[in-house]
């Protein structure tokens, strides 16, 4: 059985007929997942070299040294890129700068040879030897589309191509410093160089447009004292990836059995651009064996082989905190990722093979910050995505819930399908629960609310030339308004009437509530909403209470609605001039109320308790006055009128612009002409 | 109008007494001779059986006589010099009468006590909204006439009807009747939007968590919030609270003698909750659930439920009750005083903050030169600057019978016309009298101000209406 997902859930490209490759079936709660198109490249072997770019996101396969071809291929990138080149022996590493410009290759350990990359022609090769004599470079990265970072076993290089054209580099910085291995952060420019004998002593670098900061140093601890003075601390226990913003080491701090934990767990270090380095979180696995990390959607996840199933953690979750660092549980039960076919290739359909299932947790995996998972064996690269909905029935405790799906990239549609089902049965939530949902929704939407304010503030202020850095905020889908919440939930909800109207009107009030808790101004809508559902089961007191106490706040559509509500609770007029007369803008729809009610007089003596009456319109009234087929009230205003006409003009006919001759031909008919008002003479 | 001043030490007043109440159905005893079963009830019980029957038969006489000029409205009253009758039918063909004597004044000629009977002073209006009201109590406690004789025969009616009558008519106090007998009104607290949605709120989720509670009203210092109740229902039920249990249990209060129930109970929640219906010591394992069973919508659904009602914080008199429709037992007590009891601990400080802010806003202007009775019809929505504190047995007008009994005159003129009317009464020594009604909305004020002339006080009311009723339409 499988469910309609919402459009925003769906994997890119799934609707490509490539083959069922992203066909989910019996997915048992799987919150983790391949992408549906992965990159497809020719697997390793003898002849073919495969290299990864954590940078640019690329994988390279190199035939021959390159002299039979490189194709190179990124996730983003739709068609891949090939050339050739010169084979000049066996390619040690192989990355493009930022936007493809400088190809920079690796052959020996003593240099890095250059190429200015322009399709389809030939450039001649440069090459830069490294400075630090008898060192070995251990690898390279580039920082930007011109410049480059040696590492070597003594230090690092920092090298920039000034004009490409020229074909040389210039040295920007270099620093001595014994490493033992080195780990790049493209989102964050930092470079962590692992140092000392024990290798546990990490010093990261920071890069931006020429220049190189050293951040300060930091030491691992290791689970228990080392034997002998080796390498203690090997790269493949380090991550480094950014978490909400900011950076972290990850450290997989292995079960050891002197110290009591019970089993392996993550240990990530905050490392900020400034200050020190430290310790602020403890991710419990609870096992032992062999472990991955990944970083999808601001979450830490860990893949364990032996078990082949993952775990997520999330740091912005409620951990334990003991005084200095936080200690989290994974959020959900461990999941296998879901089961994986892979795609027959295009062209080959013809064989009309059945898709083969993708052996997961395969021991040819290397994985990649932040998400990347590549199999070299089969020749895949994929991006590990989780998947919001199965998350849904998997986290009972809703609030905890909520906490969780606010802070992912995707969460709208499942935010709200949460929302709907804990208002229907089956599970239906308590009042509480929803009161803790709709406060935790809202707090994200005043957040955004006030960001958006202050940016209007300070954009209409001309504030703008002293800050710089201040951007427009960005509306995440976390930002749950009042129309989405209207529109998918609330109206739906109380439409399909399946809930007692007790508990639609609490819920409602229960929205309002949070709302106002957290100062938003509340729609129009949702007070239709309450209005709406109260007259559909008579509860016309509760209606009164409310307005009474102003819950639902005054407006000009509001009176309109209780005024077309008089019929069938008449004390909804009563209401209506209320909230017309406080909202202090409306003395023309008060005019209008009481002469549709023939209270002329009182609509007359109104105009006059506001100092209004010199520019009515006398037809307006004496035409209502007429309707109220009462001669007394017609006499007595036709009788004000004609004073008003004498105090503004001397005289107390009506103008012919007034059209009021119908009326005055009434007034002679029923009282006799020598009833009109003689103009007074002086 | 005799005077007060000139009577000097001669002379003494007598308030209105009652003398007597009785309830008949005439289709009970139609047969000549049956007559005395047509009496449901009759006070006082001691009075011979034949002038019972005469009484009654008189009334109905006047009643029938009376239809021949208005068939849909007979006569509500009578007037004779020494007393006046009054005549309801609640049910049909079930006749309440109430017979007041006017009240006197004794004087003293050649030594011999004199009675002058004041055959003008009573307001119609005012004591048959008296009688109206032992009918709508009598029918909040027992339900109407008609199902009590369908479920036990006339002989349940009448035991009924003797057990409520023969103590509720005690508590009439017919000497301090007035305006607001006819009102009948609610008291509402005024309170800001966010925490009445957190009482709005805690209803809610109390009503969810205590599912046999069926409607909860929340009142603070005798001030209605919030009622789940349809307004008729709640009108008389504010009443009772009021006028009754909660003055019951104020004066033990006062008097320092409340009894201390928390103090024994070890790992209670800090909180002051207690029961003034139901049980009073919930670790008493023999304590009686018993709970006042009312009726409401009686028109509709007729429902029979229990009425419980919880108080917060005894200084600050913050009540809730409940109305629970099956009977509630010890273990639900308990249950509602852990979820309310605290609850209303927390609720009370905001509503407290609420209540001084209030206390500022009204104290700001001084004692003003006037006093007013606020009503609107609508909402039953009442305020009285006139009135002190209401005590178990009178509600005390402060200002003199005479300007209470203007008041009941202009209300009277007003009930008989649709119309917005304001009238402008000079009353003696200086006193103003000003009524308005204003769509369903009716004002009076009272205004003492030396040689104030007709113009100024209509300024003055003004004004009031300005600073007092400025968020509601109110016609000038």
């Amino acid at each position: 059985m499988s469910r309609e997902a919402p459009p925003e859930e769906e994997a890119p490209g799934g609707g490509e007929g490539e083959g069922g490759g992203g066909e989910r079936q019996g997915d048992g709660g799987c919150y983790l997942a391949l992408c549906a198109r992965p990159v497809h490249f020719e697997k390793a072997n003898a002849v073919n070299c495969v290299f990864f770019d954590e940078a640019n996101k690329q994988v390279f396969a190199v035939r021959s040294g390159g002299a039979t071809g490189v194709v190179v291929k990124g996730l983003e990138d739709k068609t891949p890129i090939s050339f050739r080149m010169e084979d000049k022996g066996e390619v040690k590493c192989i990355k493009f700068s930022l936007g493809n410009k400088i190809l920079a290759v690796q052959r020996t350990l003593k240099n890095v040879d250059f190429l200015n990359f322009i399709p389809d022609s030939h450039q001649l090769e440069y090459t830069q030897e490294c400075k630090t004599k008898n060192a070995n470079i251990l690898g390279f990265c580039w920082t930007s589309s011109t410049e480059i970072v040696f590492i070597t076993d003594q230090g690092i290089e920092f090298y920039q191509v000034v004009l490409p054209e020229k074909r040389n580099l210039k040295l920007l910085k270099n620093q001595s410093i014994n490493v033992n291995w080195y780990m790049y952060c493209p989102e964050s420019s930092v470079i962590l160089l692992s140092t000392t004998v024990l290798g546990n002593v990490l010093q990261p670098f920071y890069f931006k447009s020429g220049t190189m900061s050293k951040l300060s140093k930091f030491e691992i601890e290791l689970p228990a004292a080392p034997k002998s003075s080796k390498l203690s601390l090997s790269e493949r226990d380090i991550a480094l990836a950014t978490i909400y913003g900011q950076l972290y080491v990850l450290y997989l701090r292995h079960h050891s059995r002197t110290s009591n934990s019970t089993g392996a767990e993550v240990v990530l270090y905050h490392l900020p651009r400034e200050g020190a380095c430290k310790k602020t979180h403890i991710l419990k696995l609870n096992r032992t064996g062999k472990f991955a990390l990944n970083v999808v959607d601001n979450l830490v996840v860990v893949h364990h082989q032996d078990t082949e199933t993952s775990v997520i953690f999330d740091i912005k979750l409620k951990g334990e905190f003991d005084g200095l660092t936080t200690i989290h549980q994974f959020v959900l039960p461990p999941r296998s990722i879901q089961p994986y076919q892979i795609p027959v290739a295009g062209p080959a359909a013809v064989t009309s093979q059945a898709p083969v299932p993708c052996k997961l947790y395969s021991s040819s995996w290397i994985v990649f910050q932040p998400d990347i998972i590549i199999s070299a064996s089969e020749g895949y690269l994929w991006n590990l995505q989780v998947k919001l909905e199965p998350v849904v029935n998997l986290l009972p405790d809703k609030g905890r819930l909520m906490d969780f799906l606010l802070q992912r990239k995707e969460c709208k549609m499942v935010i709200l399908a949460v929302c709907s089902q804990m208002l229907s049965e089956p599970g239906r939530g308590s009042l509480s629960v929803i009161a803790t949902v709709f406060d935790k929704l809202n707090h994200e939407y005043k957040k955004y609310l006030e960001a958006e304010q202050s940016y209007t503030l300070v954009v209409e202020g001309g504030q703008s030339r002293s800050n710089v850095l201040l951007k427009r905020p960005v509306r995440t889908q976390a930002v749950i308004d009042q129309s989405d919440m209207y529109t998918h939930v609330l109206s739906v909800f109380t439409e399909k009437k399946e809930a007692p109207h007790k508990f639609t009107i609490a819920v409602l009030m229960e929205y309002i509530r949070s709302l106002n808790q957290f100062q938003i101004a509340v729609q129009h809508y949702l007070y239709e909403l309450v209005i709406k559902t109260l007259v559909q089961h008579n509860l016309f007191y509760m209606l009164h209470q409310f307005l009474q106490y102003h819950v639902l706040s005054d407006s000009k559509p509001l009176a309109c609605l209780l005024l077309s509500l008089e019929s069938i609770y008449p004390p909804a007029h009563q209401l209506s001039l209320d909230m017309l007369k406080r909202l202090s803008t409306a003395n023309d729809e008060i005019v209008e109320v009481l002469l549709s009610k023939h209270h002329v007089l009182a609509a007359l003596r109104f105009i006059r308790g506001i100092g209004g009456h010199d520019s009515i319109s006398a037809r307006k009234f004496l035409d209502a006055a007429k309707q109220a087929e009462d001669d007394m009230l017609f006499y007595t205003i036709f009788r004000f009128f004609e004073q008003r006409n004498q105090r503004l003009r001397g005289n107390p006919s009506f103008t012919p612009g007034e059209h009021c001759e119908e009326h005055v031909t009434f007034f002679k008919q029923v009282f006799g002409e020598q009833a009109l008002m003689k103009p007074t003479t002086f | 109008r005799p005077s007060m001043a000139a009577a000097g030490g001669q002379e003494k007043q007598l308030a209105p007494v009652l003398l007597s109440f009785f309830i008949y159905n005439p289709k009970l005893g139609p047969k000549e001779g049956e007559e005395e079963k047509k009496i449901l009830f009759y006070h006082p019980n001691e009075v011979e059986k034949n002038e019972k029957i005469r009484n009654v038969g008189l009334c109905e006489a006047i009643v029938q006589f009376t239809r021949t000029f208005s068939p849909t409205k007979p006569a509500k009253s009578l007037h004779t010099q020494k007393n006046r009758q009054f005549f309801h039918e609640p049910e049909e063909n079930f006749w309440m009468v109430m017979v007041v004597r006017n009240p006197i004044i004794e004087k003293h000629k050649d030594g011999k006590p004199v009675y002058e009977y004041q055959e003008e002073e009573l307001l119609d209006k005012v004591y048959s909204s008296v009688l109206q009201q032992c009918y709508s109590m009598y029918k909040l406690f027992n339900g109407t006439f008609l199902k009590a004789m369908e479920d036990g025969g006339v002989k349940a009616l009448k035991e009924r009807l003797e057990k409520f009558f023969h103590r509720y008519l005690q508590t009439l106090h017919l000497q301090s009747c007035d305006l607001l007998d006819v009102f009948c009104g609610i008291s509402f607290f005024p309170l800001d939007k966010m925490t009445y949605l957190k009482i709005q709120s805690f209803i809610n989720r109390m009503e969810e968590s205590l599912n046999i509670v069926k409607y909860t009203a929340f009142l603070y210092n005798d001030q209605l919030i919030w009622s789940g109740l349809e307004q008729d229902d709640m009108r008389i039920l504010y009443k009772y609270l009021t006028t009754s249990l909660f003055p019951r249990h104020m004066e033990p209060e006062l008097a320092g003698r409340d009894s201390p129930i928390r103090a024994e109970m070890p790992g209670n929640l800090q909180h002051y909750g207690r029961f003034l219906t139901g049980p009073l010591n919930l670790n008493d394992p023999e304590a009686k659930c018993r709970f006042p069973k009312i009726f409401v919508n009686t028109d509709d659904t007729y429902e029979e439920l229990h009425l419980i009602v919880y108080k917060g914080i005894s200084s600050l008199s913050l009540f809730n009750f409940t109305v629970a429709s099956i009977p509630p037992t010890l273990e639900f007590c308990r249950k509602l005083d852990s979820i309310v009891g605290p609850q209303l601990t927390v609720l009370a400080s905001d509503i407290c903050e609420q209540y001084n802010i209030n206390k500022r806003i009204s104290g700001a202007e001084k004692e003003p030169q006037f006093k007013f009775i606020y009503f609107n019809h609508m909402n039953l929505a009442e305020k009285s600057t006139i009135h002190m504190r209401k005590t178990p047995s009178v509600s005390l007008a402060s200002v003199h019978p005479d300007l209470m009994k203007i008041l009941g005159d202009i209300n009277s003129d007003f009930s008989r016309a649709d119309e917005d009317e304001e009238i402008i009464v000079k009353a003696m020594s200086d006193y103003w009298v000003v009524g308005k009604k204003s769509d369903q909305r009716e004002l009076y004020v009272i205004l003492n101000q030396k040689n104030a002339n007709l113009i100024e006080v209509n300024e003055e009311v003004k004004k009031l209406c300005a600073t007092q009723f400025n968020n509601i339409f109110f016609l000038d």
